[in-house]
């Protein structure tokens, strides 16, 4: 059951969850449905107290090994996932290379069996190539879950998003978010766009028109090409990182332009709305896409996010490992 | 051998043939057509003259009931990987699975190592070809010196060694200056150029169809304009120098557009798709499987449409494969580092028979994208029955159901996206200069 708010009614904090979620991959929200978006949201909200204490943790996944494998440069979402993973009593074993398994002349599948080989409880990959958590997924018994692939998705930014928007806004359905800047290359653009047109939201984009991805708004999205078309509309306004190497790509001509046209500072925030919420995935380019007085300023939830994280990502690893194995429960 | 295959549905597009007939097969030709061929004329002598061993019969004859008999099958494009990349494929492997797919003839693309810009290279596989391969190989040599793009490479020599058509398959010549000498200079020794038509600055990173579907996978696109701007380009180039030019794997509606209005206005091109490009949009790339990868990529539901109604009016001549074989080596990865390319040989003809099965083609106007049309785009005597001619000669059960398993292959590699597919109609038995080269079981 959900009610109006997307929470699954009736679900306790327990060592076993009394839900678990359907099959054993978080790979994107595309293919998640609104319950079990709404399970994870309401199970963030229990696990965000724990990381109020005095004493951070508890012992639900003790014994278990999550892994994370990172195959690109990450601070934020590697260090949330492990923080997830040891207050949750977990041993957590990082992977960081920022070469791609091609470079380093081991295949991602090779990889894959060996690890497995180790007999860890939940994988957490991070790639630059789309699709490769699936090619794991495809040949790995636990839980993978994607931590970025590519331009493809990030869903468990989009599950800290929508947690921290329902957490401010009291609510997800009717809302408007605007989501501005490179959408063409970002993945967390496209979890988002799902995450929020499932929970009820509309989506509007905005950004240079070679930042479009073909066909965008059969995702049920709008697409603008001015910052003034949706910023005086938008309750959640989402800036995303620009990355410095597409200036020279052709997508636009410099940075200063790109900032002008495409940039959020106060002159533009004095036409949203008065109870707006700032966010962004990180890491800012402060004075580029957003400017610093808007990324510190009092409407701003981009560390309200980065919090969230940590709930979301502890809320995840419970219901995908928690509780007893079959196999376990059996050898007693 | 002698062979007498009686009884047979004759389908001959050249000739426009499709009658029940019997078909004598001697000395590596045909001999004679014609209903109810006696049985010893496949003895070679008079009545009640029998063979000289036993043990090696000299004649066979076979019921060809309910079949249809058909010039052997060509195809104008496919990758044989050798000299070079023999782990993928050899010229004797892969004419294995041209054989078990109904070919007679293959012309394999210059994109070896080494390339197959010279003399030397282009010899090579000749003899290999007559050493091993079970089927007739005409090779393709290079437009550009190392398919660089660069430089001519020696188009004279290749066409004195034997290449029945020049490419740079793979690669397209992006210099539209060097591109109008080479088409000159092919039509001075009366070369097709059959071009792989890409604009690699349009192409860019691209590793599938620009479209909904990249959009949602979070995959780089290849818009359609890429192959469209290059096909427009040679088209342009085509009538500026007289030369005849061939489109390769024409993977979008506006490449069946402009061809078809370059021959409306008389100039000499002509082009060919694959089976993959009418049978499967980019919508199958979803799951990211790297068997779904190839280069063009596959297009949207409206461009198959497009393409089948071009290889109905014509505007597409021929059917190739665009056989690229790749080992898990290339495959078994990322999406996006896999290689391009699968394999087509073993699939072709069932892939296209459902093309008759829906009634978008006659059988006789498939049949003809596999015979007669590459065989004229190439300028090569095959590709059609008549007495006297080479017996290449293939038998087709449209009613044999199969499903698809790779594994089964003749081929060295198994990267198709058709595995587990079932399908119907196929090659029951196979000949080569009348050796008989495959037959199912049954037919023994």
């Amino acid at each position: 059951m959900v009610d109006d708010r997307g929470r699954a009614a009736g679900w306790q904090l327990s060592d076993k969850p009394a839900a678990r979620l359907a099959g054993k991959d978080i790979l994107g929200i595309q293919e998640m449905s609104v319950s079990e978006i709404g399970l994870i949201l309401d199970t963030a909200e229990s696990f965000k107290e724990i990381s109020t204490r005095e004493i951070k943790k508890v012992p639900t996944l003790r014994g278990k090994t999550v892994i994370n494998l990172f195959f690109e440069a990450s601070t934020r979402t590697r260090t949330s996932f492990e923080i997830a993973a040891k207050r949750l009593s977990a041993d957590t074993i990082n992977i960081s290379t920022s070469s791609s398994s091609v470079v380093k002349g081991e295949t991602l599948i090779d990889t894959a069996k060996n690890l497995e080989a180790m007999n860890p409880d939940c994988i957490i990959i991070r790639h630059s190539a789309s699709g490769a958590p699936h090619l794991l997924a495809r040949l790995m018994h636990v839980p993978v879950i994607n931590a970025g692939d590519g331009a493809h998705e990030h869903p468990t930014q989009a599950l800290l998003d929508l947690f921290t928007v329902r957490e401010k806004k009291g609510r997800l359905a009717g809302l408007k978010v605007a989501i501005v800047g490179d959408i063409l290359h970002s993945r967390v653009a496209r979890s988002n766009i799902y995450g929020f047109t499932k929970m009820g939201a509309e989506v509007l984009l905005a950004g240079p028109q070679t930042m479009r991805p073909a066909e965008v708004e059969r995702m049920g999205v709008r697409w603008h090409t001015r910052l003034s078309e949706v910023i005086p509309q938008a309750d959640v306004i989402m800036m995303l990182r620009i990355q410095l190497e597409r200036q020279g790509g052709g997508f636009f001509p410099t940075l200063r332009e790109y900032s002008r046209f495409f940039g959020l500072n106060l002159e533009v925030l004095k036409t949203a709305q008065p109870e707006v919420l700032i966010m962004h995935p990180g890491p800012i380019n402060r004075g580029v896409e957003i400017s610093p007085e808007v990324a510190d300023g009092p409407f701003s939830v981009i560390l309200d996010q980065v919090t969230n994280g940590v709930a979301v990502r502890m809320a995840l690893l419970y219901l995908l490992v928690g509780g007893e194995r079959e196999a376990d429960r059996s050898s007693l | 051998m002698n062979l007498l295959i009686k009884n047979a549905r004759v389908v001959d597009p050249a000739s426009r043939t499709d009658v029940r007939l019997d078909v004598l097969v001697k000395d590596g030709k045909i001999a004679e057509m014609g209903p109810g061929i006696p049985e010893f004329k496949a003895r070679g002598g008079a009545p009640g003259s029998g063979s000289a061993d036993p043990g090696h019969p000299r004649e066979e004859v076979i019921d060809a009931a309910g079949k249809v008999l058909v010039p052997g099958l060509i195809d104008m494009h496919c990758h044989l990987r050798e000299p070079g990349f023999e782990y993928k494929e050899t010229i004797e492997s892969g004419s294995r699975a041209g054989a078990a797919g109904g070919y007679t003839s293959l012309a394999c693309m210059a994109n070896t190592l080494p390339v197959n810009d010279n003399r030397a290279v282009a010899e090579y596989i000749l003899r290999q070809a007559r050493e091993k391969a079970l089927t007739n190989i005409h090779p393709i040599g290079a437009v550009t010196k190392e398919l660089k793009g660069e430089a001519l490479a020696e188009i004279g020599e290749l066409k004195d060694a034997g290449v029945v058509a020049l490419s740079d398959d793979g690669n397209p010549v992006m210099n539209a200056g060097l591109f109008r000498r080479a088409l000159e200079y092919a039509r001075g020794f009366g070369l097709t150029i059959i071009s792989h038509c890409e604009d690699l600055n349009l192409a860019g990173q691209g590793v599938m169809n620009e479209g909904f579907t990249s959009t949602t996978l979070g995959l780089r696109g290849i818009p359609n304009a890429a192959e469209e701007v290059m096909v427009l380009r040679d088209i342009t180039l085509a009538e500026l120098t007289g030369a005849s030019l061939h489109v390769a794997h024409v993977s979008t509606a506006g490449s069946v557009r402009a061809i078809r209005e370059a021959k409306a206005r008389g100039i000499k091109v002509t082009a060919e798709t694959a089976p993959h490009y009418f049978t499967l949009s980019d919508e199958a790339v979803r799951g990211f499987d790297p068997n779904t990868k190839m280069n063009p990529p596959l297009r949207t539901a409206k461009d198959v449409a497009a393409i089948i109604a071009g290889l109905k009016d014509g505007a597409l001549d021929a059917i190739a494969t665009d056989h690229a074989p790749q080992t898990a080596v290339e495959k078994d990865v990322e999406f996006e580092y896999a290689a391009n390319g699968i394999i087509g040989l073993e699939t072709a003809l069932p892939l296209t028979l459902r093309l008759v099965q829906e009634g978008h083609l006659t059988l006789s106007q498939a049949i003809e994208k596999f015979t007669y049309q590459p065989a004229r785009i190439l300028g090569i005597n095959k590709g059609r029955l008549q007495v006297g001619a080479d017996a290449d000669i293939t038998l087709i059960d449209l009613d044999r159901e199969r499903v698809i398993d790779v594994s089964q292959f003749k081929s060295k590699s198994r990267n198709s996206p058709f595995q587990g597919w079932r399908l119907k109609g196929f090659a029951v038995l196979t000949i080569v200069a009348g050796r008989i080269v495959y037959r199912v079981p049954e037919l023994s």
